[in-house]
């Protein structure tokens, strides 16, 4: 009894010191979500800025301040709408190339697939944002100005196409991840009843694995909803409603990047960019309640 | 109107002096018999931590006399970055750096608490002006031609004698003092809301870039950053973009260069910020960096933008 | 007659089926290789088009071991890049152990029930979390109420932040990973699951773990939008790396001091348009990337190594 008492406390220790770790993640992220949403939500509450105008308006400006109310212009869907333009163009620039060279990677190469293009995919996920951003501001944006002759160059498209780049790798191995998880029985009992090696792959292989390809894609629209430098370097930070793909325009996480440091805390101002972070925020739970009613559906329909 | 104005002038007064002597008694008690703190051959000498954030315009002057005074004190660090004068005013008043740099006055971006907690120096006098991209033949604009481009109501060069092409207006981003001047000097008390679907740059250097890049585009910025290689300084009014016409007002946009510290700074920020009004600072490398020494200037400005002979 | 005319068409029928399903699988073969050949076209050419501009900097003397100048756009870039490795040094102190403790409590000591659940739903919502959100936070309450101001160590928890989440996922993979019978073995034994994970367990995973950890310091290494409002965008101007005293702001191992990452610099300078400072951009780029890219090879050697000692002993 007395050599038990020891290792019982050992237990104890240990059980206590990894859940503290686990208490203190937990907790830190409570805090933000906490600290987020009641700074933003302060902006409607505290400061009476119109919340329908905030999502439906389309003048920005938070230097015009009115007189009268001594409120700024608020009216943020020209944001809204720029980042989710932004997120959806470069996921439909990136989905069939990734799920295209996942395919070739796991079904037509698995060897070439395994040695040679996932490491080499993989070192894309390491690039850093502002390397991309450098390069779509010298590249892509000098692209964009000589073929379409616009002024400038600089746009949704440029920041659409940079960011398809950069969740490319995201959506590639996921999906790679998602096609070996489908059982080779699947693949052998097609290919035994006649099919040719695309109608496998494109009747069964990737029927199975939708529900993961869907994970995939939609982890790649949070990185690209969120991504704030590199859009900054191609997409001009003009905080007006974009009148073409090519005009200079202005995301959520783009305005907040320049003016989140002008305004003194407590300000309306301030409150209102807090109000854009909770957006961002909102969003990104919202993908993430998404991924897991997939997960849920996907459980549900293997039984 | 005129009690409110003239009581808040004598108070910066008041604080600039009261700064001005605990500097000095600083150096008295750091050093046995220094003449004036950060002075090239002070026996005491600074250490602390000073950083800075604010106006890239005048950055560069305000690095440049850093390095000076470093050399001098090498005990003493001096850092910071050109976010923009908004940026720089709020991180002083919040006290994430110890100088915020700013080309307007506090009170045009603070409220008015918050900017009468902080002291002002007024190191440099800096002008301002329009600059097109190399293609454009335009070479001199009046204020109120410079009010319709900006305010959205000429949009082609041929409205204002040049060729026909659609004007691209590139701005600096909300919280630029160089954006604020250009606009207080142009717009006057007028509130421009004209938004163009066009760049807004964050710094001063990226101006130069997108400007030596782009073709019928037009900008602001101040003298020192002028370059002739990427694109055209003009005429405003038949008058040319050069210090000597900043002096006497003739040419109207200008800015005066504002260092703040809070009123109880500590004693290196207190001294780097005398070694900037010093003659060390004034005398030569004002002039070098291509700014205008305050006390060179014939007319002052004050808060509001008016403008009185001194 | 008709019969067989009519099974001969409903043959040729067939043909023409299998020959167009065969030529439809040709051609999405020769599709899906291209397809594969573009991205991986897309990886060469950026690296090599990073390298072609950046490396002729790279090798100019002093770049390497020059503090920047004015305000970044001369010089080099002696500090940001030790800022950039202190900042991760930092980084990885907090984060492996809180990353480490929590993901032995997720896999081995978590029971199935409310707690659980919430906790790793936060760590999934931290990981889908913008980082300028990140950054933000960690501004408002570092930087300003901590009163920590732009500093190191404002950086470094706002990277932890950001760094813990795909920490934890990396360890509990590597836990999930050890064989059943090993934990089986340990509790037959009679040690305690704590003396199993410690002895048994994380050794067993180790490679992995340390994998993971290098691969994710890559990720950190270039993280810019949680910096900017935590750690600062200026570096001081003269650091001393001999000095001990922490807290002079010359030191160059004071974590209060205000510090610039290689990434934070490329955001800073990118738009200033001197042809020095161009090349400092695309110099300070390929350094970044060639940092990336050494994490990424230390990753799978030190990977390797660590399991063929395991092996061999």
């Amino acid at each position: 009894m007395a050599k038990h008492m020891p290792k019982r406390n050992l237990e104890r220790v240990g059980q206590g010191v990894t859940g503290a770790c686990v208490a203190l993640v937990t907790l830190l992220v409570l805090a933000l979500i906490v600290m987020v949403a009641q700074k933003g939500i302060s902006t409607f509450v505290k400061d009476g800025v119109d919340a329908v105008g905030f999502f439906t308006g389309t003048d920005w400006s938070l230097a015009n301040v009115d007189e009268a109310t001594g409120l700024p212009q608020t009216g943020a869907l020209p944001l809204i709408i720029t980042s989710f333009a932004v997120t959806l163009l470069s996921t439909a620039i990136a989905l069939p190339i990734a799920i295209g060279s996942a395919i070739f990677a796991v079904e037509i190469a698995p060897a070439f697939g395994k040695r040679v293009f996932q490491p080499m995919v993989e070192l894309l996920v390491g690039i850093p944002s502002v390397v991309f951003g450098l390069i779509g501001f010298h590249v892509v944006v000098a692209a964009c100005k000589a073929v379409f002759g616009t002024q400038t160059g600089m746009g949704i498209l440029p920041g659409a196409i940079v960011l398809s780049v950069m969740i490319l790798p995201t959506v590639t191995t996921l999906s790679m991840d998602a096609l070996r998880a489908v059982p080779d029985g699947y693949r052998q009992g097609s290919l035994a009843l006649g099919y040719t090696r695309w109608q496998t792959i494109w009747h069964v292989v990737l029927k199975s694995a939708l529900p993961s390809l869907m994970t995939a894609v939609i982890l790649g629209m949070t990185r690209a909803f969120g991504e704030t430098l590199a859009v900054r370097m191609v997409i001009g930070g003009a905080e007006v409603m974009p009148a073409s793909l090519l005009s200079p325009a202005s995301t959520i996480t783009t305005t907040l990047t320049t003016s989140m440091a002008i305004y003194a805390d407590g300000s309306v101002q301030k409150d209102v960019l807090w109000s854009l972070g909770l957006l961002l925020m909102g969003m990104s739970l919202i993908f993430i309640l998404i991924i897991h009613l997939i997960g849920k559906k996907g459980a549900n329909a293997r039984g | 109107m005129f009690d409110y104005s003239c009581s808040r002038r004598s108070f910066l007064g008041l604080a600039g002096s009261l700064a001005a002597v605990a500097g000095l008694g600083l150096a008295g008690c750091g050093g046995s018999d220094a003449p004036a703190a950060g002075s090239a051959d002070a026996a005491a000498t600074v250490t602390g931590e000073v950083t800075y954030d604010g106006a890239s315009s005048f950055q560069a002057l305000v690095e440049a006399a850093a390095e000076q005074f470093m050399n001098e004190n090498p005990d003493c660090v001096i850092s910071g970055s050109g976010n923009g004068s908004g940026a720089g005013l709020t991180a002083v008043s919040s006290g994430t750096v110890t100088i915020g740099n700013s080309d307007v006055f506090a009170e045009t971006k603070l409220d008015a608490d918050a900017a009468a907690k902080l002291v002002d120096h007024e190191v440099a006098v800096v002008g301002m002006g329009p600059i097109v991209s190399k293609n454009v033949t335009v070479d001199d604009l009046t204020l109120e031609q410079l009010k319709g481009i900006f305010g959205g109501t000429i949009t082609n060069w041929s409205e204002v004698g040049g060729d026909d092409a659609e004007i691209v207006v590139v701005n600096r981003k909300e919280g630029s003092g160089t954006r604020a001047t250009f606009e207080a000097a142009v717009f006057g008390d007028e509130k421009n809301t004209y938004k163009p679907a066009q760049p807004e740059q964050d710094k001063s250097g990226d101006v130069q870039t997108l400007m030596g890049s782009t073709d019928n585009a037009i900008s602001y910025i101040d003298f020192s950053h002028f370059d002739d290689s990427k694109f055209t300084a003009i005429k405003v009014g038949g008058v040319e973009p050069e210090s000597k016409n900043v002096l006497d007002n003739s040419f109207p946009i200008w800015a005066t260069e504002h260092m703040y510290c809070a009123e109880d700074a500590d004693d290196a920020t207190k001294a780097f910020l005398d070694y900037m009004l010093s003659d060390d600072v004034q005398g030569s490398l004002v002039e070098e960096q291509g700014f205008i020494p305050v006390s060179e200037m014939l007319v002052t400005k004050d808060a509001e933008g008016k403008v009185s002979k001194k | 007659m008709a019969d067989i005319s009519q099974a001969a068409s409903a043959q040729m029928g067939d043909m023409r089926i299998i020959r167009r399903s065969r030529r439809a699988d040709r051609f999405a073969t020769v599709a899906l290789a291209a397809i594969a050949g573009l991205v991986m076209l897309i990886v060469v050419s950026m690296v090599a088009y990073i390298l072609y501009e950046g490396l002729s900097t790279l090798f100019t003397p002093g770049f390497l071991t020059q503090p920047s100048r004015s305000n970044g756009a001369a010089g080099g870039v002696a500090y940001q890049l030790f800022d950039s490795f202190y900042l991760l040094l930092i980084t990885l102190i907090i984060s492996v152990p809180v990353s480490l403790g929590a993901a032995v409590f997720l896999t081995e000591y978590a029971p199935d029930g409310p707690i659980t659940s919430i906790a790793s739903t936060a760590i999934e919502t931290l990981s889908s979390l913008p980082s300028i959100v990140v950054g933000m936070f960690g501004f408002l309450v570092f930087s300003v109420n901590f009163g920590w101001k732009y500093s190191i160590i404002s950086g470094a928890v706002a990277l932890t932040m950001f760094n813990i989440p795909i920490l934890v996922r990396v360890i509990q993979q590597a836990l999930d990973d050890v064989p059943q019978h090993q934990r089986d073995a340990c509790l037959a034994m009679g040690l305690t699951r704590w003396e199993a994970t410690v002895h048994v367990l994380i050794p067993a995973a180790m490679p992995a773990i340390v994998t993971g950890v290098v691969l994710s310091a890559g990720r950190v290494f270039g993280e810019a939008a949680a910096l900017l409002f935590t750690s600062g965008m200026s570096s001081p101007v003269r650091l001393n790396f001999l000095s001990l005293n922490f807290s002079s702001p010359t030191c160059a191992w004071n974590i209060f001091r205000p510090g610039e990452s290689l990434a934070v610099h490329i955001y800073k300078i990118y738009g200033e348009g001197s042809p020095e400072a161009q090349h400092i951009v695309w110099g300070t780029a390929a350094l970044l990337m060639i940092c990336v890219l050494l994490f990424n090879v230390a990753s799978r050697l030190a990977g390797k190594a660590l399991a063929k000692r395991m092996t061999a002993e």
